[in-house]
């Protein structure tokens, strides 16, 4: 049973198409069938070019104010409810952000279909199947779609490469589906930012992360230094998250970001599988532990076993020495 | 402020999960069951707001006999009353299948909120708090890292990818909660002896008038299970003073710098 229509629901951050949706579309390209796109927001149409040109031959576009207002999961669910009845596409790609999980969800309980999350990709070859994985990404599950259409899948980021195909203005339909009062319960008032200054987590090419093996709050100071010396990035695990040390924006793993960079250093991080599946794809891993024994260094380029506290201030010595 | 708790057992998270191989469902034989420490939370959070404005925590859970287990932590921690669906039937669920269960058991208690955890220690599909809020036709205000009640509405603050929203919420509602929320009490002795005279209902799919629930009609099918690829191991050096240089070569030879 090939897949005759691939749906892609895109989020817009700051005006543009969240990286992940660009990440799906690519990839719903190669499924065979048509690649549609859906957007919630009131900057919908602005982005409907760029969703062409990564290969959505149309867009249905939901500008309410509401999808920005509200939390999105309800009204999302809705909307694209009413169009699955009308299109009846085969398979949804949804990006596992807070908002994708929340529409997914609400989505495949009202269609009363199956939703497969922590999916790192989808075959189409035959049946419409979705890897995902799982006890940390240390096993890897294949799952099969039964004939329940439309099949859902919640994809993590960095899971395919945002290729652009070059296409053109997409078809955009607007969506006119009322938002129902029921979800008005539940409004957004104040969004907060905490991401550092610097590059983003997900994009610099250097992500220098920190543990509970940093002892103390006060001590990701010294990454910050390093990240500023060679433009990177900070980032962090669970436990120091749970703590208050940081941020939850800087937390990298399962339930955090995944990052990709050219080099992820960990310090004084242990390694616990729910903090290497959100790093474990990046291309090279520096890990300082005081534990040889540590899991981390099972993943490690480059293992120092040794006092974080000492060896960073080394490093940024080392890099203004030489310029 | 009537409150049900969504509450799990999953195998300690201390041990790496198995699947069975030939029933490809979560092996549970030989590893210790523990109440998911990610539920704590939403216990904490639903025994707060219940001694701020009256009303008692009722714990719901679905799982096999040995999860009443995890239901008397939770009652030794504060909670009133729990609710356990076991059912053969119920084996090998997905998430929709958890959630028109735990639905299904929370209308029949009644409820101002309803707290789960964010996601599951074992299964972390993280979608089954928000199915659960659409089969009960509420908001779901999920990932609360801080919650705030007048006994009325509810103030979070929800994680985002780039900091948090302040969201405002009528109730009846669904919030799920991370570990950020509070900080989750220990049991009393008093509150463990109290435990074992509070009520647990015990119910199976067809009391709760449910029926396509549970393996047999889950949606998705796994056809296999294989061991990730692993990245290689390099080169680990002791720390003897020199690290730093290396590091910093190991940098360049990266062209990161
Ligand atoms: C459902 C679920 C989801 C989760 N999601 C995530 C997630 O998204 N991200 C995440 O990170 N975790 C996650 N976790 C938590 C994870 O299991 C670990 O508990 C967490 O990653 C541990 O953080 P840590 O390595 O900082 O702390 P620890 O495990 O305590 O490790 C500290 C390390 O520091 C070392 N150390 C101590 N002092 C020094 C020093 N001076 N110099 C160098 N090294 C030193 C120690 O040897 C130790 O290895 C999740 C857990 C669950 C159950
Ligand atoms: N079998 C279950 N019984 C009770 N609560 C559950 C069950 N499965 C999931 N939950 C709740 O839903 C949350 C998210 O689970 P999941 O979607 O499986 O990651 C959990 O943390 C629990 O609070």
């Amino acid at each position: 049973m090939p897949v005759n229509k691939t749906w892609v629901l895109a989020e817009v951050l700051h005006g543009k198409p969240s990286t992940i949706a660009l990440e799906l579309l690519t990839k719903a390209r190669t499924l065979g069938g048509a690649t549609e796109a859906i957007v919630l927001s009131p900057e919908a149409e602005q982005v409907a070019a760029t969703l062409g040109e990564y290969g959505a031959t149309t867009v249905f576009a939901g500008t309410d104010q509401g999808y920005a207002d509200l939390l999105l999961g309800g009204p999302g669910a809705d909307a694209i409810a009413s169009l699955v009845e009308q299109h009846s596409p085969d398979l949804i790609l949804i990006g596992s952000s807070y908002a994708g999980r929340d529409v997914a969800g609400r989505l495949a309980a009202k269609l009363d279909v199956p939703v497969i999350a922590n999916v790192l990709d989808v075959g189409a070859d035959g049946d419409i199947a979705a890897e995902s994985s799982i006890f940390g990404a240390t096993q890897v599950v294949r799952t099969k779609f039964e004939s329940k259409r439309p099949a859902i899948a919640l994809v993590r980021a960095k899971s395919f490469a945002a290729e652009s195909g070059g296409g053109g203005a997409p078809t955009v339909v607007p969506i006119d589906v009322a938002i129902a009062e029921a979800h008005r319960g539940a409004r957004v008032t104040e969004r907060v930012a905490d991401e550092a200054a610097g590059p983003k987590l997900e994009e610099a090419p250097i992500v220098i992360s920190g543990g509970r093996g940093l002892g103390d709050p006060k001590n990701f100071a010294i990454l910050e230094e390093l990240a500023s010396l060679v433009k990177g990035a900070v980032g962090a695990s669970r436990a120091v998250v749970d703590a208050g040390w940081v941020p939850y924006a800087m937390q990298v793993g399962q339930t955090g970001k995944t990052v990709k960079p050219t080099v992820y250093i960990a310090c004084g991080i242990s390694g616990a599988m729910q903090h290497t599946v959100g790093m474990k794809g990046s291309k090279n891993i520096i890990a300082i532990n005081k534990d040889a024994d540590a899991p981390i260094f099972k993943l490690a380029d480059l293992g120092v076993v040794g006092d974080a506290l000492k060896v960073v201030p080394q490093v940024i010595e080392e890099l203004k020495a030489r310029g | 402020m009537n409150v049900v708790v969504c509450v799990k057992q999953v195998p300690d998270p201390n041990s790496t999960g198995q699947l069975d191989p030939a029933t490809k469902n979560l092996r549970r034989e030989g590893v210790e069951l523990v109440l998911d420490p990610g539920d704590e939370f939403g216990i904490e959070a639903g025994l707060q707001l219940a001694e701020a404005h009256g009303g008692q925590v009722t714990v719901v859970s679905m799982g096999p006999e040995k999860a009443l287990d995890a239901i008397r932590k939770a009652l030794a921690m504060g909670a009133a009353k729990g609710v356990l669906i076991s059912d053969d039937a119920l084996r090998g669920s997905d998430a929709l299948s958890t959630a028109k269960v735990l639905a299904a058991a929370i209308k029949r208690e009644g409820f101002d909120l309803v707290i789960t955890a964010t996601e599951s220690t074992d299964g972390y599909t993280g979608t089954v708090p928000q199915m659960v809020a659409e089969l009960l036709g509420v908001p779901a205000v999920t990932f609360a890292k801080g919650l705030e009640s007048d006994g009325k509405s509810l103030k979070v603050q929800r994680q985002t990818e780039t900091g948090y929203d302040r969201v405002e919420a009528t109730l009846p509602a669904v919030v799920s909660v991370t570990a950020s929320v509070n900080e989750p009490r220990y049991p009393s002795l008093k509150g463990i002896m109290a435990a074992k005279s509070k009520p647990v209902d015990r119910l199976t799919t067809a009391e709760l008038g449910l029926d396509g629930v549970g393996g047999a009609t889950a949606g998705q099918t796994i056809v296999s299970v294989e061991p990730a690829e692993e990245r290689k191991a390099g080169e680990i050096i002791a720390d003897d003073g020199e690290a730093a240089k290396r590091i910093v070569q190991f940098l360049e030879a990266t062209k990161v710098i």
